[in-house]
C-alpha cells in the first residue's frame, strides 16, 4: 500500500507511448471542425473594418432574402455581455452598438453551407460613424475620449497596480549600483494550427450541447447560462481535443455563444470553423509590454531591491488582462532574491484584437527584460552570468517578497546542467568574432493558486468506475490540448492500481459525464487533476483491499497492487487478479466508485493582487542558446540550445521532452520572428489600424528549417506539492529562451537588442550605431510618465509583515475604528 | 449573372474518386477543393486544414504518390488518381512504421499537423529509403507544427526508417 514512498514505480517514469497516441496517427481524434451532425447548417460572421466606430445602421434584410440563409443574427439576439474575468464583462457576442477593433463580429449568417453564408455577408448592410482610434499605450494614456469602455480607471486606461514589499528606494540607495535599463516586447500570438471550431446542438431532450475547440469548458459552461439565460445544467459543453491552445482557446469566444443562439432559435445544430485571419483576429495573445528595469546591486551581484514598472497593451478588450498585468509582476522574485521590490503596471485599452494569455502568461515579457539585465549587471560587475545567477538564485522552502511561498527550487542544478553540457565555460566571451552564446533562466508556476471566479472548491475532480469486467473508467473535466492531460491522468490511475495505460479509459473535459476541472491553462492540469487523480485512485484501491484483504484473510495494508494483480506483500502468491478483485469488492461494497479532488494551499499573500502568482509548486529552467550573427547581413541564427528545467518528476519523459522542445521552438519563434503588429491602411483607403499580417504566410513562425538542435535535460527532484512529485513542464522553458538569444547576441557581435523580435534589421541599426561610436543598442528609450496610484505597502515576511497591506484602506478603517473606541 | 446561371454553376458534378485504394461515387460542387470533398462529402475528417490558403501544410495528402495541398486542388482534378489520405496508411489494423514511431516517441502532440506529416513523410520515404536528417528536415519544410519543435518529428521519421529497414530484411513489424 505505499505510493510515493516506493521508488519503483511500473508506469510513471517510463517512456511510453501517450494514450491518444493512436487516435493522432489515424486520423481519429475528433476536433471539433470534425463534428459533423445530421441537418448541420453553417454559421459565418461579418466582421468589423473599422477600428473603433458606432454602428450607426444595421441591414440585415437582403441577407435574410438570399436562398439558403436560415437566419441573421445581430447583437440584439444576444446582448448580454461577458468574459472571462469576472471584473471585465466587457464583451458581446455581436457588437451592439460600437466596434473595437477591425474584426470585431457584428453579426452573423446561419445557411444551408459555408459558401451561402459567405455570400450573404456580402448583402449586410452597416453604416459605421467612425471615433478617433487609440492605436498605441501612448496614445491611451494621451486621449481620454473616446473611451474604448466605458468602465476602467479613467480614460483608455483599464487597470492600474502599485505594490509595495518595503522600502524600495532605501534598498536601491544602498546599492553599490543601480542599473536602469527599458524593454520592449513585442506582441506574438498563439498561432494553433487548428482554426477555432463550435458546434451548437440542442439534442434529443431539447438541452443545449456545445462542442468547441475550448481549454476552458467550464468557464464557458458558467458563460453560456449567462448569456443564454438557461440554466447551466441544461447546457453541456465537451471540449474536443485541441488542435493546439497555448492559451488561445482559453476564453469564452462570440462564436461559441452565437452558434448556440442559432441552434436555439433554429432547433438545429449549427457550425463554424473560424478561417484564419478570423484566428488572428481572436488573438488574446502575448500583451505588447513596454518595461523598465531599476535594479540595485552589490558588487557581489547581491541584489538590494528592484522596481519594475510594466506598461501593457490590453487591446480592445479584458480578456485575462488584469490578470496578465499582475502576472508582469509576479514571478521576478521567485526567480532570485529580491528582498525588496517595488511593482508598478498599467493596462490600456487600444482598438486592436484582445490580448491574453499566451504560454507563460504575462511572465514571458518581463523575463525578457529581468534575463537580459542581468547579463548586463554581470558584465558590468566582471561576474560570470551563469555565477552571478547561481549567487542570487531563490533559496527552497522561502516565503519571497511579495510573498510567494516557494518549495522546491531545481534552477541550481538547471544552470550546472546547461552549463556543463554546453561548454560554457570554454564558450562564453571566447567565440570567435560572429559567433555567442548567451544564459537566461525562469521560473513558472505548476497552476495558479486561485481559480478565475472566487469559489471555495475544488480546482479539480476525478471521478473513477470500476466494475467486475475488470474495467476502469476515469472521468475528469481537463482538457486535452495536445499537452498529455490524457496520458497523465490515465498514468497515474494505472500506477496506483497496479494497472497498464492500456487498461483504462478516459472522458474528459465534457461538463455532462465529467467533474469538473478549470481547463488548461497556467500549467495546471498535472498538478491539480493529478493530485485528485491520485486521491480517487488511493479511495478506489482501498475499497478493494478491504475486500480483497478480508478475502485472503491478509491485512489490507498488506496489499500490493502490481501487475493486474492484488498480493500480500509477503506471500507473493498469496493474492487474486485484479478481475477477481473487482469481482470480491463488488461483492463486499456493492457498486464500486471513488471521487478525488484538489485545491492548492492557502497563499501567505493576503494583499489585494497577491491572487496572482501563487502555486503549489514553482518550476524552475535554465538555458543556453549558441548563435551566428552575419555582421554585413545582420542574419542571426541559433546553431544550438541546451535547456535544463527542474520538473520534480517526469511522468512520460517522451511527453516531458516534447513539452520542453515545444516551448524552446515557441521561444525562438518570439525571440526571432513572430509579432502581432499593426499598421495604418493609406489615408485613401480608410486609415484604418489593421493588423499588419494575419495570414500563417506572412506571419513567420520557424520551419523545420529553422529548428536548432536542442539538448534537453529533466532535473527531477520530486515535489512534496506534486502528483508523485511532477512540477509543470508546459510553460517555464519557453520563457529564457528569449532574452538567452539576446544576451547570445550580445556575446557574437556586441549590440544590445533590448526588444522583441530581434531582427536582422535591428542588429544591422545596432552595429551601424556602434560603428558611429554609439552605444550599439536597439531598444525603447524611455519609459512614459504614468500617474500610479498610492502603492499597496506589504512589509516582505523579514521586515514583519503579515502578507497584507499595512495601507490596506479597510485595515486603515478597522485600526481607525478600534482607536476610536479604545478612546 | 442570373440566378438560373447561379444555379446551373452550383449544381454537382458526378465523379469517381479513388481514396485509399477503393473507388468512391461521389457528388459534389464542382468548385469544392479536394480537402472540402475529402472531409465532407466523404467523411474522411482525417485530413485537417490550418488555413486553406496553402500556407500549413495540415491538409497534405497524396495524389499518384506525391504529396499535394489538398486545399489548393480541386476535387474534380482528382478523378482518376490514385488518392492516400491518413485513413489509408495503416494496413488494416496494423498501423504503419510511421504511425507507430510517430506515437510512440511524441512525433505528435497535438495532432492535427500530424496527418498531413505522415503522408508528406511517407512520400519521402518512398522516394528515398535512407534519408538524412536534412532530406527529412527539407521534406517536411512546409508542413508547420507548433507543438513539437518538429525535433521528436524527426526522430520519428529515422526510427521509422530503421523499423521499415527491418521489415524489408526479414525482421519483425
Amino acid at each position: 500500500m505505499t505510493r510515493a514512498g516506493s521508488p519503483e514505480f511500473s508506469v510513471i517514469g517510463k517512456a511510453r507511448r501517450r494514450v491518444d497516441g493512436r487516435a493522432k496517427v489515424t486520423g481519429q481524434t475528433v476536433f471539433a471542425d470534425d463534428v459533423v451532425l445530421p441537418r448541420m447548417l453553417h454559421c459565418k460572421l461579418l466582421r468589423s473594418p473599422v477600428p473603433h466606430a458606432r454602428i450607426k445602421t444595421l441591414d440585415t434584410s437582403r441577407a435574410l432574402a438570399a436562398d439558403g440563409v436560415h437566419l441573421v443574427m445581430t447583437g440584439r439576439d444576444v446582448p448580454i455581455e461577458f468574459g472571462i474575468l469576472p471584473v471585465s464583462q466587457d464583451e458581446e457576442a455581436l457588437c451592439g452598438e460600437k466596434v473595437r477593433f477591425v474584426g470585431d463580429p457584428v453579426a452573423a449568417v446561419v445557411a444551408r453551407d459555408e459558401q451561402t453564408a459567405t455570400e450573404a455577408l456580402d448583402l449586410i448592410d452597416v453604416e459605421y460613424e467612425p471615433l478617433a482610434t487609440i492605436g498605441s499605450p501612448q496614445e491611451a494614456l494621451e486621449i481620454d475620449e473616446p473611451r474604448i469602455h466605458a468602465y476602467g480607471e479613467h480614460g483608455n486606461i483599464h487597470k492600474r497596480v502599485s505594490l509595495e514589499f518595503g522600502d524600495t528606494d532605501e534598498a536601491l540607495g544602498a546599492a553599490d549600483e543601480v542599473f536602469d535599463d527599458t524593454f520592449f516586447f513585442e506582441g506574438n500570438t498563439h498561432l494553433p494550427i487548428e482554426q477555432h471550431a463550435s458546434v451548437g446542438a440542442v439534442d434529443r431532450d431539447g438541452k443545449l450541447t456545445l462542442w468547441s475547440s475550448t481549454q476552458t469548458p467550464h468557464y464557458v459552461h458558467r458563460a453560456l447560462a449567462k448569456v443564454l439565460e438557461l440554466p447551466a445544467a441544461h447546457i453541456r459543453v465537451i471540449a474536443c481535443p485541441n488542435g493546439g491552445g497555448f492559451g488561445g482557446k482559453s476564453d469564452i469566444f462570440g462564436h461559441e455563444i452565437v452558434v448556440c443562439k442559432a441552434a436555439l432559435m433554429l432547433g438545429r445544430p449549427v457550425k463554424i470553423c473560424l478561417n484564419r485571419e478570423e484566428v488572428f483576429y481572436c488573438h488574446r495573445g502575448r500583451h505588447p509590454v513596454l518595461m523598465r528595469f531599476r535594479t540595485g546591486v552589490k558588487k557581489d551581484g547581491n541584489i538590494t531591491g528592484m522596481q519594475l514598472q510594466t506598461l501593457v497593451d490590453g487591446g480592445a478588450y479584458g480578456s485575462y488582462g488584469v490578470a496578465s498585468l499582475f502576472y508582469t509582476g509576479a514571478l521576478q522574485t521567485v526567480t532570485y532574491r529580491v528582498p525588496r521590490y517595488r511593482f508598478q503596471g498599467c493596462r490600456v485599452f487600444t482598438n486592436k484584437a484582445a490580448c491574453g494569455p499566451k504560454r507563460g502568461h504575462g511572465t514571458v515579457q518581463p523575463r525578457f527584460g529581468q534575463e537580459v539585465q542581468l547579463d548586463k549587471i554581470a558584465e558590468r560587475l566582471q561576474i560570470d552570468p551563469a555565477e552571478l545567477r547561481l549567487k542570487i538564485v531563490e533559496k527552497p522552502n522561502t516565503k519571497t517578497a511579495n510573498w510567494m511561498q516557494v518549495g522546491t527550487i531545481g534552477l541550481d542544478a538547471c544552470i550546472r546542467t546547461a552549463v556543463e553540457k554546453s561548454g560554457w565555460r570554454e564558450k562564453f566571451g571566447k567565440l570567435p568574432e560572429g559567433r555567442g552564446i548567451g544564459l537566461a533562466c525562469s521560473s513558472y508556476l505548476s497552476g495558479a493558486g486561485l481559480p478565475i471566479y472566487w469559489n471555495k472548491m475544488p480546482h479539480s475532480g476525478v471521478q473513477l468506475k470500476l466494475d467486475r469486467s475488470g474495467g476502469v473508467t476515469v472521468f475528469c473535466g481537463c482538457t486535452e490540448i495536445g499537452q498529455g492531460s490524457d496520458d497523465v491522468l490515465v498514468a497515474l490511475v494505472a500506477e496506483v492500481l497496479g494497472l497498464d495505460p492500456f487498461d483504462i479509459r478516459c472522458v474528459t473535459g465534457d461538463t455532462d459525464l465529467t467533474p469538473v476541472d478549470l481547463g488548461s491553462y497556467s500549467s495546471r492540469v498535472t498538478l491539480m487533476m493529478g493530485n485528485a487523480a491520485i486521491q480517487a485512485a488511493e479511495r478506489a484501491r482501498d475499497q478493494i483491499a478491504s475486500a480483497v484483504g478480508a478475502r485472503l484473510q491478509v491485512p489490507a495494508e498488506r496489499l500490493v497492487f502490481a501487475g493486474r494483480r492484488v498480493f500480500d506483500a509477503q506471500a507473493v502468491d498469496t493474492g487474486m487478479d485484479w478481475n477477481e478483485a473487482l469481482i470480491c469488492a463488488e461483492e463486499t461494497h456493492g457498486t464500486i466508485g471513488s471521487v478525488g479532488s484538489y485545491a492548492p494551499p492557502r497563499s501567505a499573500a493576503r494583499y489585494k493582487g497577491g491572487g496572482v502568482g501563487p502555486s503549489a509548486a514553482y518550476s524552475y529552467t535554465a538555458a543556453i542558446v549558441e548563435v551566428e550573427v552575419d555582421r554585413v547581413t545582420g542574419w542571426l541564427r541559433v546553431t544550438k540550445v541546451w535547456i535544463a528545467h527542474d520538473i520534480g518528476r517526469a511522468l512520460n519523459p517522451v511527453l516531458a521532452r516534447g513539452q520542453v522542445e515545444g516551448s524552446v521552438y515557441m521561444g525562438l519563434g518570439e525571440a526571432l520572428m513572430e509579432e502581432q503588429a499593426y499598421r495604418r491602411l493609406p489615408s485613401k483607403l480608410s486609415n484604418a489600424l489593421v493588423h499588419k499580417i494575419p495570414s500563417l504566410l506572412e506571419y513567420k513562425s520557424p520551419t523545420s528549417h529553422d529548428m536548432p538542435e536542442m539538448v534537453c535535460d529533466l532535473i527531477e527532484d520530486p515535489d512534496p506539492n506534486g502528483p508523485f512529485g511532477a512540477k509543470e513542464v508546459g510553460q517555464g522553458p519557453l520563457a529564457p529562451i528569449i532574452p538567452a538569444v539576446a544576451n547570445a547576441v550580445y556575446d557574437a557581435v556586441g549590440v544590445r537588442i533590448d526588444e522583441t523580435p530581434i531582427t536582422p534589421d535591428k542588429i544591422l541599426k545596432a552595429l551601424e550605431d556602434k560603428a558611429k561610436g554609439g552605444a550599439g543598442r536597439v531598444g525603447p528609450k524611455s519609459f512614459p510618465a504614468i500617474d500610479w496610484p498610492e502603492a499597496l505597502q506589504v512589509p516582505p515576511p523579514w521586515e514583519g509583515g503579515d502578507g497584507k497591506a499595512v495601507n490596506d484602506p479597510e485595515r486603515v478603517r478597522a485600526a481607525k475604528l478600534d482607536k476610536d473606541v479604545r478612546s | 449573372m442570373s440566378d438560373d446561371q447561379k444555379t446551373a454553376e452550383r449544381c454537382n458534378v458526378h465523379r469517381t474518386l479513388r481514396v485509399n485504394g477503393e473507388d468512391h461515387a461521389v457528388s459534389f460542387a464542382p468548385y469544392k477543393t479536394l480537402l472540402e470533398v475529402l472531409r465532407e462529402d466523404l467523411g474522411l475528417t482525417g485530413t485537417k486544414h490550418g488555413c486553406e490558403l496553402g500556407e500549413c501544410g495540415a491538409c497534405a495528402v497524396l495524389v499518384d504518390g506525391e504529396p499535394i495541398l489538398s486545399c489548393l486542388s480541386l476535387g474534380l482534378d482528382a478523378a482518376g488518381r490514385e488518392i492516400t489520405t491518413v485513413e489509408g496508411l495503416a494496413s488494416d489494423n496494423a498501423l504503419h512504421p510511421l504511425q507507430t514511431a510517430f506515437a510512440d516517441l511524441g512525433g505528435s502532440q497535438c495532432g492535427y499537423c500530424t496527418p498531413g506529416i505522415l503522408v508528406t513523410a511517407k512520400a519521402l520515404l518512398d522516394r528515398v529509403e535512407q534519408p538524412t536528417r536534412e532530406q527529412i528536415k527539407e521534406a517536411l519544410s512546409g508542413n508547420l507544427c507548433r507543438c513539437t519543435g518538429y525535433q521528436q518529428i524527426f526522430e520519428s521519421v529515422e526510427a521509422a526508417v530503421i523499423e521499415i529497414g527491418r521489415g524489408k530484411n526479414g525482421g519483425s513489424r
